[in-house]
């Protein structure tokens, strides 16, 4: 069937295509337009796809395009599955990709790199819309790689900056250790289901053993801490900062680093036969939550902060999922990419008006400069700050209302982190926007400026969504919310459903009264103060001396062991005991280079000696 | 069926023209232009024979194009040449990596020795993969040795002579095992068959045996095709000889001579030998996910970039032997596939090394730098090669190595594992070289050019080839699967589960 979910994929590989091959004597603004309406297309299909979907009675639709490989049973095909939590992934990915494009042209004005900017952009949405909408577990990995290398592309795409080089890498390596666990989750999945896509899967999960199970989902989570940024391998985020500001906004924040939560999300039904497993699954979510959460109110990078804010909210999400609120995973997703990525563009704003500065004591009272982004900038602290009617208010307290309902530490832990979530976002927003102008030295004297419009527009429509996102699935509302239209994927519905409105209103009342006690505490310390060695903890600062101590245990013991195979055992030991033959050759050959041909000659007569020896008492045993 | 003819002239026609190479020595550029187009003519011989092929699908499964003729009887010497799906590939590998390696290498590498030892190895190796009768691939696979040494130890760097002999002692003494355990294969077939020795694969496999002869005859073709393949820990010449030898001996010895070995032991050890898998099997495993964390390992720590292909080969040729070991019908289809991607990708590395080389006159990591600012398109096309080679999906290395992990993780899943480990290793040696090389800041830019029409002529069709294959193999794998089935089937004792 050649259906109009087709096209959200294949115009974002148009662009990457025309602008790869045909860019280069294009200008800058045809280069944008191609990339951003491209981008821009695709998001009018998604919406096209969605209505589509609305009309039909299925809710799962398989469009084949064309058969990747299929060797001796392992059938995988070049397939979509249009379903909700597809549609819905690619609604808001091509949304916000599409303002993130235009922001683009904008703030990479000028670049030497400007065209290689886009065939980037544009390659990762293309990879983005594959991971998501791909009907099996193959193809989405190929989306899954995809927009890993693009990240890396994008993270290293200052590539002289050695920290930009070595932070691109960091991110593609710490990816691939998670791959490895989607990749056996795919192997264990196979050889148990004989199948890769999802329908059949879950058609046949019922067979796997509870062992095999928890083992898949235990794979799948290492797969979405490594792309989700989540503990154990949450620190190449922070690294990853070294990309371009919309690059961070689009790839860091709103898409590809919620894929893990998509993953696991997808694979529901799998997830739902391993108790133990969701219940790791949680625990990690809500410990990274915090742990990221205290890392971020000690760091001085604009950039920094709202990375570990990403990791601490993505933290969430990732407890939603094992605790069993799967469409509050995605609505907290979704309101995040609104916030997130308005703060990102905010901050790039920003950094773009104090000619690249990011630290933040270089900042302050920005915000009579700013007439755009200040406004737009202070919805979004409200928001991830937890403060109503904004978006992020909704969706926190649906995962946090779900917590509760899982289980009462974890819930205690999402509350501490909604403190501090409120405390470091405060914090960010005093330090920038108000108190004193510490930029005079940065801007040499002279007043900030705000961006031009292709940079502000999405601000605007941004803060918008960020005002208004809730709407989506406003508590009191099932019918016609986002948990509806995903119930058909996720089979049944959030522990909320059942919560009594009363208990509904006080963990509201509960949430609420958490982020005023983080903005009182973050404006009673932050109003008058700069730096603080009492409040920024050099252990926080250095995130808990996390790399420190992988350095320490894996990074160095390893490279130590690679030099030692490199300069003992390779050449002492594998040489001298395989080569025990070649070694006396090798010897005498030291004296015989001057006669190559004379020890080639002595060596062949004793091997045809030798052989005739051997076929000789052959020949006698088996005649 | 098609006329063996199409594959005699394949593997005799590269011969004539070295004959004819060295004939037009007197005139400057005519054994280049005699070289450059036999090998066009044989590559494109080689897809026709590929096509060709296509009208036998039905029964891909059994061998196309044969022929046999009985040479010597009293010596059991015959030419007995076909293909199946197994060694079509191999066939369009041979005639593409010649003709991208003479290519690739125009300056001073031009004289007539040279392409003519290039392309009498063209024979050697097209015989190799040809052959249906061991004794006539024995010869083939020990001729190779001959101009192989001579392009290592005539037009090699600065230790060449010490590489060329290592090489050749190595492989030599590896053979000797090989040439005493089908010496022992042939006359046990005549003892209990009667009549004239032969070594006909077909007739050798129906030899019965006990299981202990079995194992010893693996052991012995196993250390002949590990030194040339190379399987851990019989390596050790490969990364001086591929360090050493010039940008198209190191082409030949790692895209081509390798796969000698992993062919040879899919096609002879596993197919002749089938009594002896249940003892070598974990021996064989074992040996092979070794190699791709050794191997990986120690091509993140080499500095040169020569060896840490040499080094990524011995990691990538674990996967095939796993897949090949493995012995299902995914995994060996993935390690044929494999033993062609790796050679289109390690020609492409070692190709984009050799302009390199050109630019700055070394192949050690340490001394380049920044060469992503003043040579975009390079560094380009290197990622490209690079990415294939790391196994990213979409490009070809990746449907090949998911195959053998796949296959090996249904029946061997704690080998599959770890040597899922070597899929992170990869990345991590390959983009820490990249940096080394291209990030950062160049010293003296003016030095580095990107890459000439030329050069890029002659890479593109090893870029076209890994992103089509990547997304598109089915083409290829229907021509492979049948034949791969088959032979799993031929080899597997009834009632055992594949």
């Amino acid at each position: 069937m050649a259906h109009v979910s087709t096209l959200i994929l294949l115009l974002p590989l148009a662009g990457f295509l025309v602008i790869l091959l045909f860019g280069r004597g294009l200008s800058e603004r045809a280069i944008g337009s191609i990339g951003t309406g491209a981008v821009g297309l695709s998001f009018v299909f998604s919406v096209v796809t969605y209505l589509d979907l609305l009309s039909r009675n299925a809710r799962e639709v398989t469009v084949t395009m064309f058969t990747w490989f299929d060797v001796g049973g392992l059938h995988v095909s070049a397939a979509l599955l249009v379903d909700p939590l597809s549609v819905t992934m690619a609604l808001f990915v091509t949304g916000i990709s599409a303002l993130i494009h235009l922001y683009s042209i904008g703030y990479m004005h000028g670049d030497r790199d400007f065209r290689k900017f886009f065939v980037y952009l544009n390659l990762f949405v293309f990879s983005m819309l594959t991971l998501v909408l791909a009907n099996n577990l193959a193809l989405t990995f190929v989306g899954w790689e995809g927009v890993g290398v693009c990240s890396y592309w994008l993270v290293a795409y200052y590539y002289d900056r050695d920290s930009a080089a070595t932070a691109g890498k960091k991110a593609f390596v710490y990816n691939r250790i998670g791959d490895v666990g989607l990749l056996v989750a795919m192997f264990l999945l196979f050889s148990r289901l004989h199948t890769l896509s999802y329908l059949t899967i879950f058609n046949r999960a019922g067979t796997l053993t509870s062992v095999a199970a928890t083992v898949v989902v235990l794979s799948l989570l290492l797969g979405a801490t490594g792309k989700s940024a989540q503990i154990p391998l949450f620190n190449w985020l922070p690294d990853a900062m070294e990309g371009p500001t919309p690059v961070s906004a689009l790839i860091h924040a709103a898409t590809m680093v919620t894929a893990g939560v998509y993953l696991l999300a997808r694979m529901a039904p799998v997830l739902a036969l391993s108790t133990s497993g969701r219940a790791t699954v949680a625990v990690i979510g809500g410990v990274t939550a915090f742990v990221a959460a205290t890392i971020a109110t000690s760091q001085r990078d604009i950039k920094k902060v709202l990375a570990f804010s990403t990791v601490s909210q993505i933290g969430y999400m990732i407890l939603a999922v094992g605790a069993g609120a799967y469409s509050a995973a995605i609505f907290l997703m979704i309101a995040h990419a609104f916030f997130k990525a308005l703060l990102f563009l905010g901050s790039g704003s920003v950094i773009h008006a104090l000619d690249g500065e990011q630290d933040m004591r270089k900042m302050g009272g920005l915000a009579r400069f700013l007439p755009l982004t200040f406004p737009t900038f202070l919805i979004a602290w409200l928001a991830i700050s937890g403060i109503p009617p904004f978006a992020g208010f909704w969706a926190k307290g649906d995962v946090l209302t779900n917590a509760y309902a899982y289980s009462k530490p974890l819930w205690i832990l999402g509350v501490l982190t909604a403190i501090l979530t409120a405390y470091y976002m405060s914090r960010l927003f005093v330090l920038t926007f108000r108190g004193t102008e510490r930029f005079r030295e940065v801007t040499h004297g002279h007043d900030p400026h705000e961006s031009p419009w292709v940079m502000t527009v999405p601000l605007v429509i941004l803060a918008v969504l960020t005002t208004l996102g809730g709407v989506i699935d406003l508590p009191w509302i099932h019918h016609n919310s986002l948990a509806g239209f995903l119930d058909p994927t996720f089979g049944y519905l959030p522990l909320t459903a059942h919560a009594s409105t009363g208990a509904q209103v006080g963990l509201a009342v509960v949430d609420v009264v958490a982020a005023l006690l983080g903005l009182a505490a973050a404006f009673s310390i932050w109003r008058n103060r700069v730096s603080s060695p009492t409040y920024e903890r050099s252990f926080l600062e250095r995130v808990w001396r996390w790399d420190d101590a992988y350095d320490a245990t894996i990074g160095r013991p390893l490279t130590r062991a690679a030099q030692i195979g490199d300069t003992v055992i390779e050449p002492r030991i594998i040489d001298g005991a395989v080569g025990a033959v070649a070694g006396g050759v090798r010897r005498s050959a030291e004296g015989l280079r001057k006669a190559q041909s004379g020890f080639a000659r002595h060596y062949a007569l004793a091997m045809v000696l030798g052989v005739s020896v051997v076929v000789v008492y052959l020949v006698a045993r088996v005649g | 069926m098609h006329s063996s003819l199409w594959l005699t002239v394949l593997v005799w026609l590269p011969l004539l023209g070295a004959a004819a190479a060295l004939l037009a020595r007197r005139r400057p550029g005519a054994p280049y232009a005699v070289a450059v187009a036999t090998a066009s003519v044989e590559l494109a011989l080689s897809l026709v024979v590929a096509v060709l092929y296509n009208d036998h699908l039905a029964g891909a499964h059994t061998f196309d194009f044969v022929g046999r003729w009985v040479l010597a009887a009293p010596f059991g010497l015959a030419y007995d040449v076909g293909i199946d799906g197994i060694s079509l590939l191999l066939v369009v590998l041979t005639a593409l990596v010649v003709l991208l390696a003479l290519l690739g290498a125009r300056e001073r590498r031009s004289e007539a020795a040279f392409v003519g030892w290039l392309l009498m190895l063209t024979t050697f190796t097209m015989g190799s993969f040809v052959a249906r009768d061991l004794l006539e691939f024995f010869i083939f696979f020990e001729l190779t040795l001959v101009p192989s040494y001579f392009l290592v130890a005539h037009w090699g760097g600065a230790q060449r002579s010490r590489a060329a002999l290592k090489f050749f002692v190595y492989t030599f003494a590896g053979s000797a095992f090989l040439f005493t355990g089908l010496l022992y294969l042939g006359f046990l077939h005549q003892h209990q068959a009667g009549g004239s020795l032969t070594f006909a694969d077909a007739a050798l496999a129906s030899t019965s045996m006990s299981h202990a002869t079995a194992v010893w005859l693996f052991v012995a073709f196993a250390i002949a095709f590990g030194v040339k393949s190379p399987i851990w820990p019989l390596h050790t010449w490969s990364p001086l000889a591929y360090a050493e030898a010039p940008t198209a001996g190191s082409m030949e010895l790692s895209a081509l001579l390798a796969k000698l070995g992993s062919y040879g032991l899919l096609r002879f050890a596993v197919g002749l030998l089938p009594l002896a898998l249940t003892t070598v099997r974990p021996y064989m495993l074992t040996l092979a996910v070794i190699g791709i964390i050794y191997g990986s390992a120690l091509a993140a720590s080499t500095p040169d970039l020569k060896r840490l292909v040499a080094y990524s080969s011995l990691a990538q040729m674990g996967f095939v032997t796993l897949g090949i070991m493995t012995g299902s019908t995914i995994a060996t289809t993935g390690a044929v596939l494999l033993m062609f991607n790796h050679g289109v990708i390690t020609a492409g590395l070692f190709l984009l090394i050799g302009y390199i080389e050109r630019r700055r006159g070394t192949a050690t990591i340490a001394d380049l730098r920044g060469m992503q600012g003043p040579a975009p398109v390079l560094a380009g096309l290197f990622t490209v090669v690079m990415l294939a080679s790391i196994g990213l999906p979409g490009l070809s290395g990746f449907i090949s190595e998911f195959l053998v992990l796949v296959g090996a993780f249904a029946t061997h899943a704690w080998w599959a594992v770890v040597a899922t480990i070597g899929v992170v290793l990869a990345a991590v040696y390959l983009l820490w070289a990249y940096q080394r090389v291209f990030h950062g800041q160049a010293r003296d830019v003016d030095q580095i050019p990107d890459v000439t029409h030329r050069e890029r002529w002659v890479i593109a069709p090893i870029v076209a080839i890994v992103v089509v294959l990547g997304v598109f193999p089915k083409p290829v794998l229907d021509r492979v699967t049948p034949t791969a089935h088959q032979f799993v089937e031929s080899v597997t004792p009834a009632g055992v589960n594949k």
